[in-house]
């Protein structure tokens, strides 16, 4: 079984976010970049998925040469193979559409991706990737089995889950449940030491076109103080509920 | 210019969000006094013409599928576009409309921008504020393209009452074979689901034990709330993951966020801070949690919590 993964290379989970040059430009420089929560979610799976069925991982990114070290460590955890499409990530019809171009010619069973990278949050590069390549979809994927080429998935639903069954090739967009926390795998000496011999190709990137421009960022307002209430006056927090928050 | 609106509906009844999607749709109509087109699909035991009280001025009701499936939902809602004319379409970002949102891009040959919190500041071309980085900060997406695509998150906008009316037209989808089939269908019933809920109660490691969660629901109860919880609440399998709210979990934004026994890392605060109040429980005083505070009260969970059930069911039975 062959499996591409989707790695986005995005801030860790305890940045602080900034913004530059009259909040056009979000500042990179001092934070840690690390492999997509949700993306390494599917990695886990992947792992899981070619200890069963044999096959290889190849594991993409589109970006610059910063990205790399995001793609090496995700060789260290033990993808076989990685690839850079060399262009900025711009959008996600733009990441769509490399990712699209390379799988169209590689010939996978199934492609992997998080549902949702936690920087830009946009959530439509796995759907359009499918839809590109003509191939089922399932987003907030929290279970896949195979057999063959039959795939069980199953999806989250607004208060549930929904199981469905389909066939490969198909791309899932996973998140937490896909494994579970514990599964994740932290990369050893050994698998860093592999990871060094392991091809890592970058390609040019197809001509496409971006949906959407950011203009500019903005920052959460600042809270106000918090008001602190007596732990044996709950009463009061009750009224300012009522007639403050108004919400009860 | 009309505006085009996925009217979603669950077993039979449309959703708080949909009412909210369509009054956006609506909204963003005005601008340009074009039509708001809500597309129904399948056997709505609501009445489908009530959306009008929302803002649509016509509902196409796909008479033909029932099922939800991404796939033939988003050529539907293309092939409609089309026939109307649509050059704007919303959806709610909620799974069914988030899953089909990015399908429906592609086939509608439409710009997609995913999770708006505020009405567009220009149609032409499309301007909009959308979450970003988890919610420590918002971008301003402004479009390439002609034809859009709009997925709102749920909440985080209102719904607003036009008091008018709407016409209703039958419509056959061309396409209604999914390429994937859906074998069985698990709710928790009479739970709020997590986006949907005005008001959440949550709660974390302080608890001490899943045993000691008869408190959260009780409380949550008392309120009419929604439950969530920390990260490792659910890593420990205390909770299960559909509650875990948070930068890796869900991102809500209700009326009310009770944290209990949360300290508010920042991978916390990212999924919840869209929350219009918050009150934080905690015996912790230094629990940075109570920076991102609208309310705190300093104390031990086990205590303060029974007797602030306790004062809202005196509250509850005197209004």
């Amino acid at each position: 079984m062959n499996i591409l993964v989707c790695i986005s290379h995005v801030p860790d989970t305890t940045s602080k976010i900034n913004f530059n040059n009259n909040d056009t430009e979000f500042i990179k420089e001092g934070l840690q970049f690390i492999i997509g929560p949700n993306d390494e979610f599917g990695l886990t799976k992947a792992l899981f998925l070619k200890e069963k069925n044999g096959g290889t991982i190849t594991v993409i990114n589109v970006g610059g040469p910063e990205t790399e070290p995001t793609l090496r460590k995700a060789l260290a955890i033990g993808a076989d193979a990685a690839v850079r499409i060399d262009a900025p990530a711009t959008d996600g019809f733009f990441v769509a559409q490399q990712i699209a171009g390379y799988a169209k010619d590689n010939n996978f069973d199934l492609v992997i991706c998080g549902t949702e990278s936690i920087d830009y949050n946009g959530g439509q590069v796995p759907g359009m990737v499918a839809e590109l390549l003509g191939i089922p979809f399932v987003q907030t994927c929290i279970g896949f089995e195979v057999e063959g080429s039959e795939a069980t998935v199953v999806r989250e639903i607004d208060g549930g889950k929904e199981t469905l069954k389909g066939s490969l090739p198909m791309v899932i967009a996973g998140k937490k449940g896909l494994v579970e926390e514990k599964d994740l795998r932290i990369p050893n000496m050994r698998g860093i030491m592999m990871a060094r011999q392991k091809s890592l190709t970058v390609h040019p990137a197809v001509e496409a076109d971006a949906g959407f421009e950011t203009e500019k960022y903005e920052r959460p307002a600042e809270k106000g103080a918090c008001t602190m209430i007596d732990a044996d006056n709950v009463d009061e927090l009750v009224r300012l509920l009522h007639e403050e928050a108004k919400v009860i | 210019m009309s505006v085009l609106v996925y009217a979603e509906s669950w077993e039979g009844k449309f959703k708080k969000a949909t009412f909210e999607a369509v009054s956006y749709a609506k909204r963003i109509a005005d601008v340009d006094g074009g039509d708001t087109i809500a597309v129904v699909f399948g056997d709505v035991s609501d009445d489908a013409s009530s959306l009008g009280n929302y803002g649509a001025s016509k509902v196409v009701h796909v008479s033909n599928v029932s099922t939800f499936s991404n796939d033939v939902f988003a050529s539907a809602l293309a092939e409609i576009a089309s026939n109307e004319n649509c050059d704007t379409l919303i959806l709610s970002n909620t799974n069914n409309g988030g899953s089909t949102a990015p399908l429906l891009a592609i086939k509608a040959k439409a710009s997609l921008v995913t999770n708006a919190l505020a009405l567009p500041t220009s149609t032409q071309p499309l301007t909009v504020k959308r979450k970003s980085f988890s919610s420590k900060g918002f971008a301003i997406y402004k479009s390439n393209g002609a034809r859009n695509i709009i997925t709102i998150i749920p909440n985080a906008i209102g719904v607003q009452e036009f008091g008018g009316s709407a016409t209703i037209e039958d419509f056959s989808a061309a396409n209604t074979a999914s390429t994937l089939t859906s074998v069985s269908i698990d709710t928790a019933k009479g739970k709020i689901p997590l986006p949907e809920a005005e008001l959440v109660v949550s709660a974390g490691r302080g608890m001490k034990a899943p045993e000691h969660w008869n408190l959260i629901e009780e409380l949550a109860e008392t309120l009419d709330a929604g439950t969530a919880c920390s990260k490792p609440v659910s890593d420990m399998g205390w909770r299960p993951h559909s509650e875990h709210v948070g930068q890796t979990g869900i991102a809500i934004n209700p009326q009310l966020y009770i944290a209990i026994g949360i300290s508010g890392a920042i991978q916390h605060l990212a999924g919840v801070n869209a929350s219009k109040n918050i009150v934080v429980i905690n015996k912790d005083p230094e629990a940075p949690f109570f920076k991102a505070a609208d309310y705190g009260i300093v104390g031990d969970a086990f205590e303060v919590v029974p007797k602030l059930t306790a004062a809202l069911k005196a509250y509850k039975a005197n209004h």
